[in-house]
């Protein structure tokens, strides 16, 4: 049994690198400025959503507010990039250990409740964080901060030919949450977290510390929405609270999580894959006539998917380990 | 700020909180029988605002006779949603808590959508009807005739509520809030009463949604807005209950006010927010839920 886990896990990994490499090489055919633009944005809400995937599948907590992470961390490397100079590559590692902090500073009060009173309580908390800098001077304001173009270099995360290095940027940052959550199936917090999510007194008659798993699961997951929204900031030039904050955001992060596949390695990637081209095709060929017809259709599939694959679109893929479904 | 100041301040928060605490009563009373959070509860407020416009537009009724027939119109839409979507929902296998998320929240989009599609992304308001503009004035303090209409017949709207809990159709809710299992062994459908209580949450929205359209613009994101208050109210006076619903909705209004009025108008929700984290930190589950 144990050599059969060990071999699977060999095998994801293999699976894993094929499509890292697949993905870096997208850029070799594709070289159409716009459907660039929409692999970065899909490959970027790829590791939110795994990021997400963290705290919401593994551990189970359902948060509705990770938009305030992302925009912490897009503030947080916004800021300190134009008011002290300090590059977005350092940047980028700030913003994830302030969005991580805030997320502890958030969980310890927000730990207490469970279920539905939880994921109402993580709206309103991004719900403030919204408001609050819709309504702070300092960072801007409802304006929003401006990032000028200082001309080319890694070390700012700035390009003129704007696309390309960026794909590779957020390549890096997906593969990373991919391997935080690799690393996690096989780790003992791993574990920890998934025995919280399925049965919070039975982990507790194992040992497992539940508010720590909780705790951690919020740092790690946090940290990693608020370098996502540092690499957005520098990738789009511009941020406002209604851009990085607003509580839709946060649903827009959870998404691709839920409808790929919850708590599985797999799933944030091909939901991401399915839903922002989905989304942002839409959008673009629709959405243009002001009329909704956009909305309409992305509302649509997302009930139309989460009705027909409740597990997720992963699921689809998992003919050859249909014994490790548990019997419902 | 004299004494009449402040009595004009908590007059405000009163009458927006008995608003507030319909819409909450809604969504309140669907959580409570099923254990399902609606996100799209602010959007079937919106349709009920919607069908207001659209029907004053073409020949001018009044929004007060509207009442019964959006009211009806919205129960009607909720008991379809119930048979369309949320039975299906409870009846996936997996993950069944994110899925009635997540049903609810694309139907929220969906909707937002067609109200788009269908009357554009602007600001409407309803004008020149029978209560507009006309204010009474009680000892120094002014109200607004549409408000205080509104607080009326949602008040009424929750006694109606509070009502049906003593017949025998309140029973089988109760019963079937107790087990929805059990109730099927002494002849409860447990399936209409599901559809009805969805329809009875959604037409208790929808009297809110009509009397709010009497005072406040309609647009396609003017449902979000009230949600998220929804969802703090129902949370702050516990899920599933009646009177939590009421009380918390008046106390939502009356922080949101007082905030407004004395600290700052565009922090007003963070007021409010607090409170109800402050609250929830010391009665996790709410100040009259059950646990």
């Amino acid at each position: 049994m144990a050599n059969a886990i060990v071999k699977r896990r060999r095998q994801e990994l293999v699976v894993g690198g094929v499509v890292l490499a697949g993905l870096a090489l997208l850029p070799v055919p594709i070289k159409d400025v716009y459907t660039q633009n929409l692999i970065i944005i899909t490959v970027l809400f790829a590791g939110l959503a795994q990021a997400w995937n963290i705290l919401g599948g593994y551990c189970g907590q359902i948060s509705l507010g990770h938009a305030l992470y992302f925009g912490i961390g897009s503030y947080v490397s916004t800021l300190l990039y134009l008011k002290l100079g300090i590059p977005p590559t350092l940047g980028l590692f700030a913003a994830g250990i302030v969005a991580g902090a805030a997320a502890l500073l958030i969980g310890w009060p927000c730990f207490r409740l469970s279920g539905h009173y939880y994921a109402i309580a993580t709206v309103v908390v991004g719900e403030i964080g919204y408001l609050l800098f819709l309504n702070w001077d300092f960072v801007g304001g409802a304006t929003g901060v401006f990032i000028p173009f200082k001309g080319e270099s890694w070390a700012e995360l700035q390009f003129k030919t704007a696309k390309l290095p960026y794909h590779f940027v957020v390549l890096a940052f997906a593969a990373a949450t991919w391997l935080a959550a690799f690393w996690l199936e096989g780790s003992r917090w791993g574990f920890a977290w998934r025995a919280v999510k399925d049965d919070v007194v039975a982990a507790r008659s194992l040992g497992v510390n539940i508010f720590a798993s909780k705790m951690a699961a919020a740092a790690l997951s946090g940290g990693f929405t608020g370098m996502g929204g540092a690499l957005y900031a520098q990738y789009v030039g511009y941020i406002d609270p209604d851009s990085v904050l607003a509580g839709h955001f946060s649903i827009l992060i959870a998404l691709p999580a839920v409808l790929g596949g919850v708590g599985t390695l797999w799933g944030p990637l091909i939901g991401a894959a399915v839903l922002i081209p989905a989304s942002e095709l839409s959008r673009s060929y629709l959405g243009g006539s002001g009329r909704g017809v956009d909305l309409m259709l992305y509302g649509g599939l997302i009930v139309l998917v989460a009705l027909a694959r409740p597990q997720g679109l992963v699921s689809l893929f998992s003919w050859r380990r249909k014994s490790d479904v548990p019997a419902a | 700020m004299t004494a009449a100041d402040l009595l004009q301040v908590a007059a405000g928060g009163l009458l927006m909180g008995l608003v507030y605490a319909l819409v909450a009563a809604g969504l309140s009373l669907i959580f409570g029988l099923m254990d399902v959070v609606n996100f799209a509860h602010g959007e079937l407020m919106m349709l009920a605002m919607y069908a207001v416009f659209a029907i004053w537009a073409v020949n001018g009724t009044d929004p007060l006779l509207l009442l019964p027939i959006v009211a009806v119109l919205l129960f009607g839409i909720g008991i379809a949603i119930y048979h369309g979507l949320i039975a299906r929902a409870l009846s996936v296998q997996f993950n069944r808590g994110m899925v009635q998320i997540f049903v609810t929240f694309g139907l929220a989009i969906f909707i937002r959508g067609a109200c788009q599609f269908v009357w554009g992304g602007d600001f409407k308001s309803i004008t020149g009807h029978w209560l507009a503009g006309r204010t009474i004035e009680l000892g120094g303090v002014y109200l607004p005739l549409p408000q205080m209409a509104a607080s009326a017949i949602c008040l009424a709207a929750f006694a109606g509520l509070l009502v049906i809990g003593r017949t025998e159709f309140g029973r089988a809710l109760e019963a079937t809030r107790e087990d929805r299992d059990a109730v099927a062994l002494i002849g409860i459908d447990r399936n209409r009463i599901f559809a009805l209580g969805w329809g009875l949450g959604a037409g208790a929205v929808g009297v809110a949604g009509v009397m709010l359209a009497g005072f406040y613009y309609v647009g396609p994101n003017v449902g979000a807005s009230f949600a998220v208050i929804a969802y703090v109210t129902v949370a702050l006076g516990g899920f599933g209950s009646m009177l939590g619903a009421l009380v918390a909705g008046i106390l939502i209004g009356e922080v949101e006010a007082f905030t407004a009025a004395f600290w700052e108008p565009s922090l007003k929700q963070v007021g409010v927010f607090a409170v109800y984290l402050a609250v929830l930190m010391l009665r996790p589950r709410g100040l009259f839920g059950r646990l």
